[in-house]
């Protein structure tokens, strides 16, 4: 079996695994918040305004929230096996339908982000690498410290302030147009781009002082040519590595930038299913969020394989 | 030559104009929209001018005709008949009949909400353009739960077999053109509508964002129209954009605290006048809501002109009284200057939530003003059902919350729910008035004007006495209007953002 049938199946059952600890946990965890989970379901309906015990009474009977836990999680394995994830206790809509559209808009904004660290990053990154102490360098070190420092949330309103409202150029929220995109997308993005160029900027420089570099100058090549036969392709493993293990951010953030910009994705459809104890959406939500880590990480192992063949025996 | 160019001219003068005229106005609330069911997130399509109740109100809460043009009590007072609009049509073509509002009446009544409660033992059509419904009991109130958005009347083609709705077929002069919940939904303005002159905006947009921040930006930059629900804080630097108007008005509702009068500290009526005494309304409302007319001297503000009582004896600050009149209940000094009775602390645990951002700070406030005469609370930053919860369940000791009176757009539909013999849910807990569950009751028979005047003024005048819940501070509607807009008026009780009046400015 070759090393990417290999990493492939290793995160396959990953994923099968996650499925199942994700979802257990969340079934036995909004049980164990406090709360009355019928008052909450019922808020989550009718506003907080509205809700009565009355209402709370009326949803508890409707979905049959008296059942003891044992019963219910074993209904829930039991659609669950069928692939049925229930429906939305606030909305009354099928899981599977709502997440099938705010899925769709967290894979562009994690794919915008993404993109965003994997391009500009790493270019900078090498860039900064190739004359370490210079003022790309020290220009890069601060502004990748100050980016990294700044919390998702502030880096999001600077955002808002500087080019919604100062400038005029890109609206400040919303997700009707490709340019309600930018924003988010680059508050979600900047922070592990300034980490992965960091990351290259190390790896140019030790790529640059490593034996083969001196070898390939020594073979005659020019020190461009140099850089360009192998500097990137060893610059590129670290930074894969370093990402893969840094998607988790990318989903945490996904929930935070949601919110902010109004984006319409299962971060934000997360936060709200914990607030309303909506458990399918919860789980189906979780579930997503869950599958998209492992499959990122197997994206990452893949593209490790492709850039570094050493990996692959 | 010259004429072609001076007409070019003129033309390209004119297309800005044009541009605006076919651009969609932009309305931004934090309030999601999750489904089509009116007792559920109703309220954001009435407030959008797609659907219609029977009945609306004006700013004060009086009834006035929507979808229905006038109404007649019969003298027994158990029998209502409600005259259509003539003419009118649901957006589908279909002409309302008096059967299909029949129809939609009774299924609204089967969902939670105000209706559910009314004392209705039927509803029928008498006749094509005439809906009947009688009561139990003389119930004046009923008008005002006609008026409360799960009641709005769509088509019986709206719904399924199961009764969920598919689509929302309605009346308003706005309709459906769009619908991406829980964010977003777009409307497009319906000719078939005869209430009133054709609206001037064309198209509208509904978008939720729920963060306070982001909304006041939204309207900064100018991306924005309408923007509802501003936090106070952002306010300020908002008034400074040329951009937009900052209106702020008070609405009818109240910052409250519940108090569990079940309970040893809260039984007797001197040590919940010790607690509104401590309280720093006039602090909370300058610091906090920055709005120094908003601290509450009584539960009604002044925009509920007829239950706010002026010449009632003002709630005010006076931690001198509160401590005299706590020892006087027989609280002493005890261990850290915090009082007891019998070896027991005046210590309790207030319930508050984050939904309203303030309510925390609040809670922080009347905390630190509790102490200065010796009342230890604790404060729990829950979710707000834990109110009604712990009401339910007998373990709410206090809780601070935003209770809004014009949910109903007359408050005795928020009077009965909350000083009913059992108290209620967001109201009284352990107390009621015999006296005012009568005065409530007779409210909803009595139809003379003099009389119910004097009524309310008497509810109000117990309630001030008694203080089942105390009243904090009264709130604000703070809104965002962009200056390309003309003709924008606020509506105080939240039921409609009236974008069937509002034009592009010139």
């Amino acid at each position: 079996m070759g090393g990417v049938a290999r990493a492939l199946l290793r995160r396959g059952v990953q994923a099968v695994l996650v499925a199942v600890l994700v979802s257990g946990l969340c079934f036995t965890l909004v049980r164990l918040l406090p709360g009355d989970q019928a008052m909450r379901v019922a808020e989550g309906r009718y506003g907080y305004d509205r809700v009565t015990a009355a209402s709370a009474d009326a949803v508890r009977a409707e979905l049959g929230l008296d059942r003891p836990a044992v019963e219910q999680f074993l209904a829930w394995v039991g659609r669950l096996a069928q692939g049925d994830l229930g429906v939305s206790l606030v909305t009354g809509e099928r899981v599977v339908v709502e997440i099938a559209y705010q899925l769709g808009h967290t894979l562009l904004l994690s794919l915008a982000a993404l993109s965003l660290a994997l391009l500009a990053g790493p270019a900078l990154g090498l860039f900064a690498g190739l004359r370490p102490g210079g003022v790309l360098d020290q220009a890069g070190m601060v502004g990748a410290a100050a980016l990294r420092a700044l919390p998702v949330f502030a880096l999001g309103i600077g955002l808002m302030l500087v080019f919604g409202v100062t400038l005029g150029w890109l609206p400040v929220a919303g997700f009707h147009a490709t340019e309600n995109l930018v924003l988010p997308a680059l508050a979600l993005g900047l922070g592990l781009a300034a980490a992965s160029a960091r990351v290259a900027r190390d790896a140019t420089v030790a790529a640059v002082n490593a034996p083969f570099f001196g070898f390939a100058l020594l073979r005659g090549l020019t020190r461009a040519q140099a850089v360009r036969q192998h500097v990137p392709r060893n610059a590129a493993v670290p930074v894969l590595a370093y990402l893969g293990v840094n998607l988790a951010l990318l989903v945490e953030g996904v929930v935070v930038v949601e919110s902010l910009f109004g984006w319409p994705g299962i971060g934000h459809a997360l936060s709200h299913a914990i607030s309303a104890r909506d458990v399918p959406m919860l789980q189906g939500t979780a579930l997503s969020l869950g599958l998209i880590f492992v499959a990122l990480n197997a994206f990452t192992d893949v593209a490790i394989l492709a850039a570094d063949p050493r990996r692959r025996g | 030559m010259i004429r072609r160019t001076a007409l070019s001219l003129f033309a390209l003068a004119l297309w800005p104009g044009m541009t605006l005229a076919q651009q969609p106005l932009r309305v931004v609330a934090p309030f999601h929209v999750d489904s089509l069911e009116p007792s559920r997130d109703g309220f954001n399509f009435t407030r959008m001018g797609v659907a219609e109740t029977l009945v609306g109100a004006d700013d004060g809460g009086l009834p006035v005709p929507q979808l229905a043009s006038g109404w007649t009590l019969s003298e027994d007072r158990l029998t209502w008949r409600m005259t259509l609009r003539a003419g009118a049509v649901f957006h589908d073509g279909t002409p309302v009949t008096a059967e299909a509002v029949a129809a939609s009446l009774l299924r609204a009544r089967a969902q939670p909400g105000p209706l559910a409660n009314a004392p209705l033992t039927s509803i029928a059509a008498d006749g094509p353009g005439v809906v009947e419904l009688r009561t139990s009991t003389p119930f004046t109130p009923l008008l005002a739960f006609l008026a409360e958005s799960s009641s709005q009347i769509l088509a019986p083609a709206s719904w399924d077999e199961a009764g969920a709705v598919r689509r929302l077929i309605a009346t308003g002069p706005y309709r459906l053109a769009g619908f991406q919940p829980p964010f977003r939904f777009e409307v497009e303005r319906f000719e078939g509508w005869n209430g009133g002159p054709p609206p001037a905006i064309a198209r509208a947009v509904y978008e939720s964002v729920a963060r306070g921040e982001t909304r006041a930006l939204m309207a900064e930059s100018g991306r924005a129209d309408l923007v509802f629900t501003l936090d106070p804080a952002g306010t300020d630097r908002l008034r400074r954009s040329p951009r937009v108007e900052v209106r702020v008005m008070p609405i009818p509702r109240t910052q409250t605290l519940k108090l569990n009068a079940g309970l040893p500290f809260f039984a007797d009526v001197r040590a919940r006048q010790a607690v509104s005494l401590a309280i720093d309304r006039e602090g909370i409302a300058r610091g906090i809501l920055r709005s120094p007319a908003a601290a509450a001297t009584q539960l009604f503000p002044p925009t509920l002109a007829e239950w706010h009582v002026p010449g009632l004896a003002s709630l005010r600050r006076d931690p001198a009284e509160a401590r005299r009149l706590l020892a006087e209940a027989g609280w002493t000094p005890g261990a850290g200057g915090i009082l007891a009775r019998e070896g027991r602390p005046f210590r309790f645990t207030l319930r508050t939530f984050s939904t309203r951002p303030e309510l925390p700070v609040v809670a922080a406030s009347i905390q630190e003003s509790l102490r200065e005469v010796g009342i230890d609370m604790q404060v729990a930053v829950v979710v707000s059902s834990e109110i009604p919860a712990g009401h339910r369940d007998g373990t709410l000791e206090a809780g601070l919350m935003a209770r809004n009176f014009s949910l109903v757009p007359d408050p005795i539909g928020t009077l009965l729910a909350d000083f009913g013999p059992r108290g209620g849910d967001w109201g009284a807990m352990g107390w009621n008035s015999p006296e005012l569950i009568e005065i409530l009751a007779a409210l909803g028979r009595s139809t003379d004007p003099a009389e119910r005047a004097a009524l309310r003024g008497r509810a109000s005048t117990i309630l001030q006495a008694e203080l089942p819940v105390i009243p904090v501070v009264w709130y604000d509607h703070r809104v965002a209007i962009s200056r390309r807009l003309a003709n924008v008026s606020v509506d105080p009780l939240e039921l409609s953002y009236r974008i069937e009046t509002i034009r592009w400015a010139e």
